[in-house]
């Protein structure tokens, strides 16, 4: 799972990327740059106001970046209709939002619905995905959200999100709101979904060990720079800086890749307060 | 305008004491309403408290006669009791049993179980668990309940004067029927200003027992 | 006032005579009702909708409106009908300014409510912003605005009734007329007819809600 994929032309690629909110003193995302491989599955963590959450509203353009430019798969986003662009792009969050309305099939057919696929292959589609989330098509697909649990929820989140095989995934902390035993579940699942069809995910969290189980690379954000981009097998070996240090020791001492994630740890939000730098509390972040 | 103006201003000269008398009125429905209400509530909640199939489907009885339009409910009243204040008062009970019960089940159930089950676990008996942990936990809402049940009242209570019960309502229909203004705008002055500052003492007391009751 | 049999006799004779005349008070109470709230619907859904938009009219005006309804139905009706005019269509329009209040709130409650995170993962999805409001907010917000709509009929048909006490028509006449001249028959006609027209309405909407929003079980 952790082996460096052989780079393919890049998937994606952040170019000083900076993002200052109006009336806001400082810069939530401070001139970014880095550069994401097809297939990796790279998590961002840091604590709430790092930037995290703002670098990846970004990429769908849920946020425009003050400057810098963001290119996906060779193409700048701005230049693209940024409803066709999200159209492309998997989106889940941690309160899920499926649609109370539209039952668990309605809500996997949206993007479908809305790229006119036909009825059957949107059917057909429908069935896959859910086999895929491990939920039963004859049980599930006509359930209304509100009769699903919190774990059934966020897998007809991610359902819903594969659901036209979108060649980038944004996920901002999916299983965030889930209790420990059922998202260690969740995260094996993302991993089996991600390896048998190498698309880019982007992965938001501030749970040190989940960054370091999914991710292929690791992002580790902080007052909305960059502290280290590496595989977790080289942060564990060579911390960039001290903040890295303080954000490794208030996880334990089990973190790494093969790292149990089974004990639930708040380690960025004690790290990102003992470090003393905080932006402070960005709701937006 | 202006004209209406002069007539509510020599209206109220002249007959200020046909306006108090009104409002005294008014005031009287409202307050035997009240009292008979809450007494009736109370003693039907207790009775619906543990059963929470009798007490759906009492609310959604309740609530039925509560869409009954009040006009309606006077007519089909006065072959059985005939014309009066009193009638008025029964329909006016009737109605404000769907906000007072909906309100103390709702407000009752709301409870957190667990809280219950600390308060029984410490030794409570059935009736200390219910006024010391229920009722005031469940303060807010029953507030509520009466707060709608006032203002509620008052507007009704106007309708009432077709059927001789007197009131505030009295001044609004022989305003209309024979075409002076100032009894209108006396009428309507009398029945806003009432419900109006009833409704800001409501505000007021619920506010104050939220601050005492509650930590929140 | 007799005994029950001459009450039912009574009854029994009124529709024999007049029956044409009942019809047509159920008929013109219904066109009243619906014309109001009609016309008070068409005003308030959109102001509604435009109220939920900008957070400080909402206070304002979800402000005015709450002490709208606060003011007693028959003053409402009374000084209106006073200052427009006696006859149907100030009757409508009175009574379309009792129907606003619970519309008004109600919409702007129902369109402020939806949920943020979904509208968040609508716009991440690729939906478009009349795609959102016509596929996600207004189905979202339906539930609320049908039961203010439910209010409204209810307060109409109520106030409808009061109507009839300055010549509206409706089945109002029927009960001020049996009020003046202390007849049964017509109070309990009049009384079980508007009952019953408040609660099949209420009834219907309940029926049309369930059909319609089914996630809301």
């Amino acid at each position: 799972m952790m082996d460096v994929l052989t780079p393919v032309s890049p998937a994606l690629e952040f170019h000083h990327v900076t993002k200052r909110f109006p009336d806001a003193g400082y810069n939530a995302v401070d001139d970014v740059s880095l550069s994401i491989d097809e297939g990796e599955l790279v998590t961002l963590v840091g604590t709430s106001g790092s930037g995290k959450t703002t670098l990846l509203k970004m990429v769908n353009r849920l946020y425009e970046p003050t400057a810098g430019q963001i290119v996906l798969r060779g193409h700048d986003i701005m230049a693209a209709d940024p409803v066709q662009l999200r159209r492309g792009i998997g989106y889940v969050i941690q309160q899920v939002g499926l649609f109370p309305h539209m039952t668990v099939a309605e809500n996997i057919a949206v993007v479908p619905k809305l790229l006119k696929w036909d009825s059957a292959r949107t059917g057909a589609r429908i069935d896959e995905l859910l086999q895929l989330v491990q939920l039963d098509s004859a049980e599930f697909a006509r359930r209304y959200p509100a009769e699903l649990s919190g774990g059934q929820q966020q897998r007809v989140g991610l359902a819903r999100a594969l659901a036209v095989d979108p060649a980038l995934m944004l996920l901002d902390e999916p299983f965030g709101a889930i209790d420990a035993i059922t998202r260690d579940g969740l995260q094996n699942e993302l991993l089996r979904i991600h390896a048998a069809h190498r698309r880019t995910y982007l992965f938001v969290t501030h749970d040190i060990r989940e960054a370091f189980k999914l991710g292929t690379r690791v992002l580790i954000m902080h007052g909305g720079r960059v502290q280290q981009f590496a595989t977790p097998d080289e942060i564990a070996a060579a911390p960039a800086n001290e903040f890295v240090v303080e954000l490794l020791a208030s996880a334990g001492t089990s973190v790494g890749p093969s790292g149990e994630a089974s004990v639930e740890t708040s380690g960025g939000m004690s790290a990102g307060t003992s470090v003393g730098t905080s932006t402070g509390d960005d709701v937006r972040g | 305008m202006a004209e209406a103006w002069q007539q509510f201003m020599a209206y109220g000269e002249r007959y200020p004491h046909k306006l108090v008398d009104a409002l005294l009125q008014h005031l009287q429905i409202v307050g035997i309403t009240l009292m008979v209400s809450l007494a009736l509530a109370v003693v039907l909640t207790l009775l619906l408290m543990d059963h929470r199939r009798a007490a759906e489907l009492a609310v959604s009885v309740l609530g039925a006669l509560y869409s009954v339009p009040s006009l309606a409910a006077f007519a089909l009243l006065i072959p059985l009791l005939g014309i009066g204040m009193d009638t008025a008062i029964v329909v006016l009970v009737i109605y404000n049993q769907f906000l007072l019960v909906r309100n103390f089940l709702a407000g009752l159930d709301a409870v957190d179980p667990s809280t219950v089950e600390a308060a029984i676990a410490m030794g409570m008996t059935p009736l200390q668990v219910l006024l010391r942990v229920r009722v005031p936990l469940a303060f807010p809402v029953i507030m509520a309940g009466v707060h709608l049940a006032i203002i509620s009242t008052i507007g009704i209570a106007t309708i009432a004067a077709v059927i001789n019960a007197g009131g505030i309502g009295v001044i609004l229909f022989d305003g209309l029927r024979s075409h002076k203004i100032a009894k209108i705008l006396w009428g309507t002055a009398l029945s806003a200003g009432l419900a109006i500052t009833a409704n800001m003492l409501m505000t007021r007391i619920e506010r104050l027992a939220e601050k005492r009751l509650h930590f929140s | 006032m007799g005994s029950r049999g001459d009450l039912l006799v009574q009854i029994a004779q009124y529709f024999a005579t007049h029956g044409s005349e009942y019809v047509h008070a159920v008929v013109q109470h219904v066109a009243i009702t619906l014309a109001a709230t009609g016309a008070a619907a068409v005003v308030a859904v959109p102001a509604g909708i435009a109220c939920s938009r900008f957070p400080r009219v909402r206070g304002f005006v979800t402000g005015v409106f709450s002490t709208l309804r606060i003011i007693p139905s028959l003053a409402v009706l009374f000084l209106c009908i006073s200052l427009i005019g006696v006859g149907e269509a100030p009757a409508i329009l009175a009574l379309a300014l009792l129907a606003a209040p619970p519309l008004l709130i109600n919409t702007t409650l129902g369109f402020s409510r939806v949920p943020g995170a979904v509208l968040e993962t609508a716009t991440g999805m690729g939906m478009g912003v009349a795609r959102i409001f016509f596929t996600v907010k207004v189905p979202l917000a339906a539930p609320l605005i049908i039961a203010g709509l439910k209010t409204a009929l209810v307060e109409v048909i109520a106030s409808a009734t009061l109507a009839a006490y300055i010549g509206a028509g409706g089945l109002g006449t029927i009960i001020f007329t049996g009020l003046g001249l202390l007849r049964s028959d017509l109070l309990m006609i009049g009384g079980v007819s508007v009952a019953g027209l408040s609660l099949v309405v209420s009834a219907l909407i309940s029926w049309t809600e369930k059909r319609l929003l089914p996630w809301e079980a």
